[in-house]
């Protein structure tokens, strides 16, 4: 990786839950961690390992205890309440349950983070709703209620509103594992697509390993609130400390094999 | 029987309007002001990451406290307080008073309890997108509770339907009045059987339009 500017810096970050007997659990323990632009970074773990936490740190849905966050150049936990608003339209994030409005149809969700910063006129947000959904593959479902929607088409949907504003960041939550396995592919490649489309830079917590090993550049895994190690998928020369990183090196290396076996150059999309 | 109709029918289709009248402005009552309570409360309820979370615990307190009093012993408690506001104590207008004082915390609660039922991870989204608590309200909130919510004003108005009729025995007037002065005091049973048929009519049909409103509304 050459020496770029991260789009993302995580600095000695601490987050700490009250449990409610007492006590507290600490979910993610002074980590350190840089992205950089434009690759797709992948956080693995068991659940309750802090990845979860570790990726709403970014965006501050979870104010850390300590540490700095930093998005863009922006260092939002020393930002106030309005300029955190204003920094969010640049992060995007999409959710394992999605998170759409129930009650509006498809181009009201996607409306919806350009509607809350009233940043455009109506032709011009029409236009953005449109771009965004045939980005997603969603043309002609404009007016449809997402109760009428697979899981895959609302994952679609909550890409395409993540998108709206023009993200520099799209974090991800567990996109797929509400998804069947084909769904999970062909939301998987709307992501990879995006990233080498628009550049947006993108961060996915999962526990499919098989499908962050075909996505993801780099990757952490999170054990106990810290980062157990972190490494490039594509690096072999240093074998890895933990099982979780030597599985999605072998899901990698697989995910690699079959691209050459198909005939595409590796990194290409797929169909 | 039809005869009977016929003698007290103007006095009934006063009773009618006034029985509207009281619903209406205690209706009204509650969907502008215990509406807001009703946000106010979930905003700053418990579990909930809100500023001035003792704002909710005294609005609480209030709540609970009036929606303690039987609705009885509510409207002569209020008599001094419907005179200054009604002019009077006795007739609809004045009935309306205690209705409302009534109805604002009963519908507080349930828009309370409609909101609970967003979920969490919907506001969250809306917070990670960067919305202000306000947009959060008015577009998140009220437009995914908005027919569970229309149910819930059905199940006020259905509750004060008969509220209304307990403001007669203090001279408040409408159809539970009526009931009470001709059929209970009178004996008179075929204008109680009437008043009472009225009655279910009303509360079939309250019923059978919220739940077609609250339907349409739910896109779920």
């Amino acid at each position: 990786m050459t020496a770029s500017v991260p789009v993302i810096r995580v600095e000695r970050a601490s987050k700490a839950f009250p449990l409610p007997e007492g006590g507290r659990f600490d979910a993610v323990r002074e980590i350190s961690l840089d992205v950089l632009p434009g690759e797709i970074f992948g956080l693995v773990g068991r659940s309750g390992a802090g990845k979860s936490t570790l990726l709403r740190l970014m965006n501050l849905l979870e104010k850390p205890d300590s540490g700095s966050i930093t998005v863009a150049g922006q260092e939002l936990t020393a930002l106030g309440a309005r300029e955190l608003r204003e920094a969010r339209r640049r992060i995007g994030m999409i959710y394992q349950h999605f998170n759409l409005l129930a009650n509006a149809t498809v181009f009201e969700n996607v409306a919806f983070p350009l509607r809350i910063h009233g940043a455009m006129n109506a032709p011009r947000l029409k236009a953005r709703v449109a771009e965004c959904l045939e980005l997603v593959g969603l043309q002609g479902k404009a007016g449809s209620y997402p109760a009428r929607l697979s899981g895959g088409q609302k994952q679609r949907v909550a890409i395409a509103r993540a998108l709206a504003s023009y993200p520099t960041v799209l974090l991800c939550d567990e996109p797929t594992s509400a998804l069947d396995p084909d769904t999970t592919r062909s939301v998987l490649d709307t992501l990879r697509d995006i990233n080498a489309r628009l550049g947006v830079t993108i961060v996915i917590v999962s526990h499919e390993l098989q499908a962050l090993g075909s996505l993801c550049q780099r990757a952490a895994v999170v054990e106990d609130g810290r980062i157990a190690e972190l490494f490039d998928l594509r690096d072999h020369s240093v074998p890895r400390k933990t099982s979780l990183g030597r599985e999605l090196v072998y899901h990698a290396a697989e995910a690699h094999a079959a691209e050459v076996h198909a005939g595409r150059p590796p990194g290409e999309l797929h169909a | 029987m039809l005869e009977k109709f016929l003698l007290v029918a103007p006095e009934l289709w006063r009773a009618f309007g006034e029985t509207l009248l009281m619903l209406g402005i205690g209706l009204s009552a509650a969907v502008l002001l215990g509406g807001p309570l009703g946000v106010i409360l979930f905003l700053n309820g418990s579990g909930e990451p809100g500023r001035g979370r003792s704002i909710g615990k005294v609005l609480g307190w209030l709540v609970n406290t009036v929606r303690s009093f039987p609705f009885i012993i509510l409207m002569v408690a209020l008599v001094p307080f419907t005179r200054i506001v009604a002019g009077t104590s006795i007739g609809p207008l004045a009935a309306s008073v205690p209705l409302s004082c009534a109805a604002i915390p009963y519908f507080a609660r349930l828009v309370e309890q409609q909101l609970h039922e967003v979920p969490r991870g919907v506001i969250e989204a809306a917070e990670a997108m960067g919305a202000t608590r306000l947009q959060i309200v008015t577009r998140v909130l009220l437009l995914e509770a908005r027919s569970g919510m229309v149910l819930a004003l059905t199940v006020l108005a259905i509750s004060f339907l008969s509220y209304s009729a307990v403001a007669g025995v203090v001279g408040g007037g409408g159809i539970g009045d009526l009931a009470i002065r001709y059929g209970y005091y009178r004996f008179e049973t075929d204008v109680m059987v009437i008043t009472v048929a009225i009655l279910i009519a009303m509360v079939q049909l309250i019923q059978f339009g919220g739940g077609r409103i609250a339907r349409r509304l739910d896109k779920r």
